[in-house]
């Protein structure tokens, strides 16, 4: 009786944990409301948020990811090459909507070559997409031959220049993108089978899962969202840059861990990395307003990172 | 007369109130080895461990060379030459023979920090070949067979003077020349006046080698015995020697049609063309000791590890099973030993440890249905009296007991013709026991098949229809409940019904 009454105490308090992200959140905006002029003003929040939604796609991926206790290294790579795919494409003549659909596919194939590597080469998650990270970026800088690409349709400001009822398109990209996830993490059996994994692969697979499946279609889903987050990011430059998405992978994976989701898998949600996601892009937007030099912005997200482990592993030890 | 090297008095020890040893006694001799005995469980290496420094004792005094000396740590061990080789070998594999044996002492010019290689190679070839041994101090651990792996760590103990040596089931992966050439060092050690305790269920080896056998059963001890005076006989029987109470509820029942039938199941070096058959209503229980391939048995017959030869047929529909899912689909369900590693997710909540193998069952068309998955788990804790205060409890939180009807509840849900269950009561209270078994009986009524893997003798008799010994891989008895003994299951788990044999 006793172990129970601990067990439910347990409960609330992680429950206070992913409270606790979103009071710091509170407190950020307080703080930068009040430490800047420019902060809380709607045209500002609204370009913030369109930041954020770039880092917010590959965050997303990121989660499924690591809740199944893998990594994904090769996001940004494969967010170039999609990208520098649809944009070529297009500049070549290809309607919009097709191009993007290719640029997409590709993104999800590439991902999916990760999964395969990872089940059932049965290598290490963090080796496979250190290779294939460079591995694509070269691919890109092969294909682009080092240049951007230019000469994109008009039609393809939907992604990341348009608006919807006053309301920038990657932001509406984003909200959909974090519904249709939220939904599959918490309501479908493949969510079940992906926390089933990061809990404990072996019980996973004696329950007759197929944990290769699960895996492979996890990195796909990654490297679909970074290509997601490529088109956003093309059609704001107006051009796919052979360098795009050189180190988001860390932004993202930052944002996954800020959110309190734990980088052994099994445990987090998807709530938690937008909350991290949004904490991050508040966090840069805010030194920026605050003229902090970009130099110190660095350590400043670095510590923020630390703390924010720090509190996890506290949480787990309690 | 010989010195008397150890003497442990009246050692006890407690795990959270549960008693694992009662009053035990044991003591050496120098150049003696020294037989501890008993079934799994009976406390043996908890006794060791004691010994080791491993635990520390909650009562007795244990005397090492007419001291009393309490071992708070493996290291106060150590210093009083006392070393044991565990089941599961110690050495890094990476490093060379040389650095396992003098890892951590290792040989250096003054206290610069800098290695004498030369001097570690002589004095390592030095123990080696003390040991007779012909392997090379450079070689690495990894590229040594298990045998000789083993002799190294014995080197090591030698090359520490180490005078009380336990050797815990040194024999269980070695080959018979291995064997052979382990005897022989053991022998040579003896001369040596190092004292030895030697842990084996394998009875002939006791009798080729040890000079007194102790023998222990559920935490206590049950007595020494000169090995020349007594017999194989003696000894099962204070291994086993303890009354069957009503603690097990087993109820007859008429047997259906047949379930299972394997045939010629062969597994290399784990399993030996192995046959037999369960029918609907049947409990079969799988006996032996640990490392007679029981667990291997369960593990192929779930697709976990595929058969290398041999038929398995589930209701008379043969099947080919290379993976749990096409067992699960032939209607095999397994509840495995090790419910930590193997058969729960933790931190997660006793419905979702339910759904695991269920989703099909608990979605439309890849959704989850809260309602199905709410009603099934609510039945399951309701048939198994599964205690948590709610369905969405953390599994990690509950008691052994309720875990593990968990586990069972999650296979119970898959409607299986076949369950096997791998020692399906390990680390559980007397009460949540009783309840498995009841539930064992309820489910024979309805018409499943039950093949039970047990370690606990009073279980094995006391809740089957009939008892398969496995030794070694191979099935080497075969007894329906009422021809069975402690003593006949015993005989066939030591080997010893494969002796008389050929």
């Amino acid at each position: 009786m006793q172990a129970e009454v601990k067990a439910n105490h347990k409960m609330k308090f992680v429950k206070f944990q992913s409270l606790g992200t979103l009071v710091g959140l509170l407190l950020l905006f307080i703080v930068l409301s009040f430490a800047s002029d420019n902060f809380l003003t709607v045209n500002n929040l609204l370009n913030v948020f369109r930041q954020i939604s770039i880092n917010a796609f590959i965050a997303f991926g990121m989660t499924f990811v690591i809740l199944t206790g893998g990594i994904d290294l090769s996001v940004g790579s494969i967010l170039a090459l999609s990208s520098a795919v649809t944009a070529g494409l297009m500049a070549g003549g290809m309607d919009t909507w097709l191009s993007v659909l290719i640029g997409l596919i590709t993104g999800g194939l590439m991902g999916a070559l990760n999964g395969v590597l990872i089940a059932k080469g049965r290598l290490a998650p963090f080796i496979v997409t250190l290779g294939t990270m460079t591995v694509f970026r070269g691919l890109t800088l092969v294909y682009t031959d080092g240049k951007p690409i230019t000469g994109l349709n008009d039609n393809f400001a939907i992604f990341g220049k348009g608006y919807f009822l006053q309301i920038p398109m990657p932001i509406i990209w984003m909200v959909v993108a974090f519904a249709v996830l939220y939904i599959i993490l918490k309501h479908t059996t493949f969510g079940r089978r992906v926390y089933a994994i990061g809990s404990n692969e072996e019980a996973t697979w004696l329950s007759g899962i197929s944990t290769t499946k699960v895996k492979i279609f996890v990195y796909s889903i990654s490297g679909l969202l970074a290509a997601m987050s490529g088109m956003i990011l093309t059609s704001r430059l107006d051009s796919a840059q052979p360098t795009a998405g050189t180190a988001y992978e860390m932004d993202a994976i930052a944002s996954v861990v800020l959110g309190g989701t734990s980088l052994s898998g099994g445990r987090g949600w998807i709530v938690g990395t937008l909350i991290g996601a949004i904490i991050i892009g508040v966090l840069n937007n805010g030194l920026n307003l605050l003229n902090v030099s970009s130099f110190y912005q660095q350590v400043v997200k670095g510590i923020v990172i630390l703390i924010a482990v720090l509190l996890d592993r506290s949480k787990k030890s309690n | 007369m010989t010195a008397q090297l150890l003497e442990m008095r009246d050692i006890s020890k407690s795990f959270s109130a549960v008693k694992v040893l009662d009053q035990v006694q044991f003591d050496l001799e120098a150049g003696e080895v020294h037989a501890l005995m008993g079934e799994n469980g009976a406390g043996k290496s908890t006794l060791m461990k004691i010994l080791n420094g491993v635990y520390t004792k909650d009562s007795g005094t244990v005397t090492v060379k007419g001291k009393v000396q309490d071992m708070n740590s493996p290291s106060e061990a150590q210093n009083l030459k006392i070393a044991m080789i565990h089941q599961e070998l110690n050495l890094i594999p990476h490093l060379t023979v040389m650095e396992n044996i003098f890892l951590g002492r290792e040989f250096t010019y003054g206290s610069t920090g800098l290695i004498h290689w030369k001097k570690m190679k002589q004095e390592a070839d030095r123990y080696l070949s003390q040991l007779g041994l012909q392997i090379d101090p450079t070689t690495l651990t990894s590229e040594l067979s298990v045998g000789q792996q083993q002799m190294v760590e014995i080197a090591k103990a030698l090359s520490m003077n180490t005078e009380i040596l336990v050797l815990d089931e040194p024999t269980a992966a070695l080959t018979n020349r291995e064997i052979d050439a382990l005897f022989d060092v053991i022998a040579s050690l003896k001369v040596k006046g190092v004292g030895m305790i030697y842990i084996s269920h394998r009875m002939e080896e006791i009798f080729r080698i040890c000079d007194r056998v102790t023998v222990m059963r559920d935490g206590k001890y049950v007595g020494t015995k000169r090995v020349s005076e007594t017999s194989m006989d003696e000894i099962v029987k204070m291994m086993v020697g303890r009354e069957i109470t009503d603690r097990f509820p087993k109820i007859d029942i008429e047997f259906g049609a047949e379930k299972l039938k394997v045939e010629g199941l062969t597994l290399k070096g784990k399993l030996h063309n192995i046959f037999f058959s369960i029918r609907a209503g049947e409990i079969v229980a799988l006996a032996g000791l640990m490392g007679a391939g029981r667990t291997e048995l369960a593990k192929v017959l779930f697709g976990v590890t595929p058969a290398d030869q041999g038929v398995i047929t589930v209701s008379s529909k043969q099947v080919n099973i290379r993976k749990p899912i096409e067992a699960i689909q032939a209607g095999i369900a397994l509840v495995t030993e090790d419910r930590k590693d193997e058969g729960l997710l933790l931190p997660m909540s006793v419905s979702h440890n339910i759904a695991l193998p269920n989703l099909l069952a608990v979605s439309k068309f890849g959704f989850m249905s809260k309602a199905r998955n709410e009603e099934l788990t609510d039945k399951m804790m309701k048939q198994l009296h599964i205690k948590a205060l709610s369905a969405n409890q953390s599994v990690g939180s509950l008691s052994g007991g309720n875990q593990q009807k968990v586990v069972i509840g999650k296979w119970l849900a898959t409607n299986p013709e076949l369950l096997i269950l791998d020692e399906p009561t390990r680390g559980v209270d007397i009460g949540a026991k009783k309840e498995i078994y009841d539930l064992m009986n309820q489910l024979a009524r309805q018409g499943v098949a039950i093949l039970m893997i047990s370690s606990e003798l009073p279980e094995v008799m006391g809740m089957s229809d009939r008892i398969l010994v496995m030794h070694e891989g191979r099935i080497t008895g075969h007894f329906t409940r009422e021809e069975a003994t402690q003593e006949k299951i015993m005989f066939a788990a030591t080997g010893g019904g494969n002796r008389d044999a050929s």
